[in-house]
């Protein structure tokens, strides 16, 4: 055990959680993502998002305020996470941890949580095995394979039989790529090529052509969200490739509310599955939509904003059940098979793995006044992580 | 290999785009020895540029590409004036330092503007889609433009700095300064003018970017390994090793990627890797 960690368990030995006791107290929540470079906007749309859950439901959580204690890991930098979990279990004495953007950065601190008994809900960090990584962990968010799958048996049913996997080549391009692959042979389909394309890609013109050649009934592509998209569906409409008869599919990454509009075009047609698009149907969505709207004009949320609001609702559900009890064990319990309606739909945290269920839509980009969005018309209930 | 023409012309358009992205990096490198690793900060400053003229004033895409560059070249003359011209005496860590922190600032100013988004522009009709070659083969009418506009470039670079007087004094000065302002060439004047001109050739390379590679704040950083690659085998301060080291980056990495898939992401790095050791200062070296 290191010397912080003893630190915390020691702290939680001699002061057990006075819960109850202290009504008006705020909730401490200590809130680790990105604020500053390149990735500034993940802590933004965060930020913005339990603001708004805030605002619209009465201030408090549990009837209690709540104080966020934020810090910034300015990107993926597991030991800084690390370190700012111990600071704001010991130091700070904050009684959750939330955010956590990137996945190596929500691995590093597992041990932390376990140790100091704090509960963390993830709200992005989508590495499969996060919530493997402790007890105290519950996410919900989305995995990549949780929406690459439903894409794969979405194309076996539309009767497609040979598509070309093209991912970016690091852990989460694998996991679609496999989870697409495993769903689409089960419903008989065949990946004929598999390419993996190096993170930084500025031209995709040789996968392109390549698969032009190849020929392939349709096309499964998987990038973080950002440029890679983007680049990748211009040179793919420069090449023609839905008039040469080749569908394209993706995840929602290529989707992504900060980058959709610059895709123009080359976006229109493309099937998406994704968990959340910010055209879903639905009042509580609207709700979010409008709320979001009217703080923030022109700058869209995202589904970071989304998930950040679902934060505050799935700890507030969380504590109504506890009956304001604050303890990690109690919490966790609470978290467990706990079900709330989020402006993504229903969800459900697994009772077992800690891991989000939920539904998986089906989205077709389209038109809407004048600006690109994925409208849904397909969905897959209840869809869990399938590499829990 | 039905495909090799293809592969062939893609690859010649990629090393255009990267050439038209770095050559400014090798003229202000080589020729006045400023490790500005802000270029692509000008780069982006450049697309920004476009951007704006082209969806917000209505401007055609062709002509903002020359107002782009010349309100880069502007920018470039102030912070010479202001920034760079501080750091010509110091060390490379200095100025290696000094234009990595410019480049964070660069992207929050940017992310403060424009939003962490992607900026889209719209092609003119005309530059949009494929065109027809003989023997059946089919190009994007964007590529083709762009393998044109680098030629054109290459050229005038070239002949600007190796055929005129201009040419001559920047490279005069470069080599030694003290005896170049002894024989009356104005150093300050001449250097804040190559400075500019670098910064041009940035933004314009960064607006002609836009289309295939897209733009957001973080543009800087994320492409400036490919700046540093192309001035590096290709020798800084020599437009024509520019030229050569980017067009053969691109025909292999394109053909790379294309037949071998597998390890294509690696061929670029490799090759860089045995073209420095063949020649440590660059295919080719300034004497």
């Amino acid at each position: 055990m290191t010397a912080a960690g003893s630190i915390a368990a020691a702290l939680h030995a001699s002061f057990p959680r006075q819960a109850l006791a202290q009504d008006g107290e705020p909730i401490r929540i200590g809130l680790i993502v990105t604020y500053s470079g390149p990735y500034a906007d993940y802590g933004r749309q965060m930020d913005n998002g339990i603001a708004l859950w805030l605002e619209q439901n009465g201030g408090t959580v549990a009837g209690r305020p709540v104080e966020i204690v934020r810090r910034d890991t300015a990107g993926a930098a597991p030991d800084l996470a690390t370190r700012f979990a111990r600071e704001l279990v010991t130091r700070d004495r904050v009684s959750f941890i939330i955010g956590l953007d990137f996945s190596p950065n929500a691995m590093a601190i597992a041990p932390v949580l376990t140790q100091a008994r704090i509960p963390c809900l993830i709200l992005n960090a989508s590495a499969s095995d996060i919530p493997a990584r402790s007890d105290y962990i519950a996410r919900i968010s989305f995995t990549v394979a949780q929406v690459s799958a439903p894409m794969g048996t979405w194309a076996g049913r539309e009767g497609i039989r040979r598509v070309i996997t093209v991912v970016a080549d690091y852990s989460s391009g694998v996991d679609a790529e496999n989870a697409f692959r495993d769903a689409f042979a089960a419903e008989g389909g065949e990946v004929v090529s598999s390419l993996r394309v190096p993170m930084s890609n500025p031209d995709f013109s040789a996968y392109v052509q390549r698969i032009r050649d190849e020929a392939p009934e349709a096309v499964f592509f998987f990038f973080p969200s950002g440029d890679l998209p983007n680049n990748f569906l211009r040179t793919a409409h420069e090449r023609g490739l839905p008039q040469a008869g080749i569908r394209l599919l993706a995840t929602g990454e290529a989707m992504d509310d900060s980058y959709m509009q610059a895709a123009g075009e080359a976006g229109l047609g493309l099937i998406t599955t994704h968990h959340y698009s910010t055209a879903h149907d639905s009042d509580l969505n609207r709700t979010f939509i409008e709320g979001y709207r009217a703080n923030h004009g022109d700058y869209p949320p995202n589904y970071m904003a989304m998930t950040a609001y679902d934060g505050m609702a799935v700890l507030h559900a969380a504590l109504e059940r506890t009956g304001g009890e604050t303890g990690g064990e109690a919490v966790i319990e609470a978290l467990r098979g706990l079900r709330i309606e989020s402006p993504r739909g229903p969800i459900e945290i697994d009772a077992r793995t800690r891991d989000i269920v939920q539904t998986v839509y089906v989205r077709r980009t389209e038109r809407v006044d004048g600006k690109l969005a994925c409208i849904e018309f397909d969905s897959f209930e209840r869809v869990a992580n399938p590499h829990a | 290999m039905s495909g090799l023409p293809i592969v062939l012309f893609d690859g010649v358009v990629y090393g255009m785009l990267l050439f038209l992205m770095s050559v400014g990096l090798s003229v202000t490198l080589g020729l006045m020895g400023v490790v500005n690793l802000a270029h692509g900060s000008f780069a982006a400053m450049g697309g920004f540029a476009s951007v704006v003229l082209t969806s917000r004033f209505g401007v055609p895409f062709l002509l903002a590409l020359p107002v782009a560059a010349a309100v880069t070249a502007l920018a470039g003359a102030v912070l010479e004036r202001t920034l760079f011209r501080r750091l010509y005496r110091r060390s490379a860590l200095d100025q290696v330092l000094f234009t990595v922190g410019m480049i964070y600032v660069w992207i929050a100013l940017g992310t403060f503007v424009w939003g962490a988004g992607q900026q889209a522009v719209q092609l003119p009709v005309f530059l949009q889609g494929q065109v027809e070659l003989p023997g059946g083969y089919a190009v994007g009418r964007y590529r083709a433009f762009l393998l044109l506009v680098g030629a054109a470039v290459a050229l005038a670079i070239f002949l600007g700095i190796e055929r005129t007087r201009f040419g001559a004094r920047v490279r005069a000065a470069q080599g030694d300064r003290d005896m170049a302002s002894g024989i009356g060439i104005r150093v300050d004047r001449l250097f804040a003018a190559t400075f500019a001109l670098g910064a041009a050739l940035a933004g314009l390379g960064g607006a002609l970017s836009i289309p295939v590679l897209g733009l957001d704040p973080t543009f800087p950083l994320k492409y400036l390994v490919f700046f540093l690659i192309v001035v590096c085998v290709g020798g800084p301060g020599t437009v024509l090793g520019s030229l050569v080291a980017a067009l053969a980056i691109g025909i292999i990495d394109v053909a790379g990627k294309y037949y071998a898939p597998e390890i294509g992401g690696f061929v670029i790095y490799a090759l860089v890797l045995l073209i420095l050791f063949w020649r440590p200062n660059g295919i080719v070296a300034r004497a």
